[in-house]
């Protein structure tokens, strides 16, 4: 099997690869999201922390 | 000893640690899993006599459909536990689990359409699976909606409970579906009583996917939860010792 044929997948290429196309995005997204969602809140609560201990 | 373990397990700070240290555990096998899946879906497994090429977004439909339905039950189940028992771990993960179902169920939904389009013709039609696995996602939704609704997260917890637990009545419905009604989807092909009708060489690369699908969940609803836990946590001791610690 070479490559082309690979993608052409005997004509249903565009059906096969959206599918697939769109469950990466969304597998990745799902992933990066809450992985950024996390990082911002411990910087959230560092600075929270931060400005509560300069305060005496 | 066992309950010295549950204590442990359902005290944020502990939670908060092993959840870390456990993600990768899943990840990586889960990365594995699919690089295998994919290759064996993809390039070794053989054409299909009917379908042709166009079966092979089985290995994505199939699974994300059956971790739609997992995860709903996940997250009834555990919405259960919160229910009854007052734990506030079940709660988080019950809630956490509701967008990553309402992803796969969009994806199941998805994949289905544009698989349905060169073999049934038609993007969609309102038959008894594809309008029941609809409602699913709308439950997702209406789960992910009356938590944000409320103010108070433990209250809003109990309510998405109830609401989870109620919706699971669809469950059945989805399963069934292709039994009891006249459909264009096709029926079981792996979990039946009898043999599964389906080649062992494209069964491989759908059980593949099947597991890194389940552990894709687990690894992210680990992430989820431990996001949730900390917003809910943040101004107790544990959450800022944790960023002095850095």
């Amino acid at each position: 099997m070479n490559l082309n044929e690979f993608f052409h997948m005997g004509g249903y290429g565009s059906y096969v690869w959206t599918s697939y196309g769109i469950t990466l995005v969304v597998l990745l997204l799902n992933i990066i999201l809450p992985a950024r969602q996390h990082r911002k809140l411990l910087a959230d609560i560092a600075r929270k922390a931060r400005r509560a201990g300069r305060k005496p | 000893m066992f309950n010295n373990f549950f204590h442990k397990m359902a005290s944020p700070k502990y939670f908060y640690r092993i959840s870390g240290k456990l993600i990768p555990w899943f990840a990586v096998p889960c990365l594995l899993l699919t690089l295998a899946g994919l290759y064996y879906g993809l390039v070794e497994a053989p054409t299909d006599y009917q379908q042709g090429d166009s079966y092979r977004i089985m290995f994505i439909h199939v699974p994300a459909a059956w971790m739609s339905l997992f995860i709903y039950m996940v997250m009834a189940g555990a919405g259960a536990i919160g229910l009854i028992w007052r734990i506030k771990l079940a709660e988080i993960v019950s809630i956490s689990s509701a967008p990553i179902g309402a992803w796969f169920t969009f994806l199941a939904l998805i994949t289905g359409s544009i698989w349905g389009k060169p073999m049934w013709g038609t993007w969609w039609v309102w038959d008894a699976r594809l309008t029941s696995e609809l409602i699913l996602l709308f439950l997702y939704l209406g789960v992910i909606a009356l938590y944000s609704a409320i103010d108070d997260k433990r209250t809003a917890a109990r309510a998405t409970a109830i609401l989870a637990i109620v919706g699971v009545v669809n469950i059945p419905i989805i399963h069934y579906s292709v039994e009891w009604w006249n459909t264009l989807h096709q029926g079981p092909t792996v979990t039946k009583f009898d043999k599964p009708s389906i080649h062992i060489s494209m069964l491989i690369p759908l059980l593949l996917m099947a597991l890194a699908f389940k552990l894709y969940y687990a690894f992210v609803v680990l992430m989820r939860a431990r996001c949730e836990l900390l917003e809910r946590e943040r101004h107790t001791g544990w959450a800022r010792e944790l960023t002095e610690e850095k």
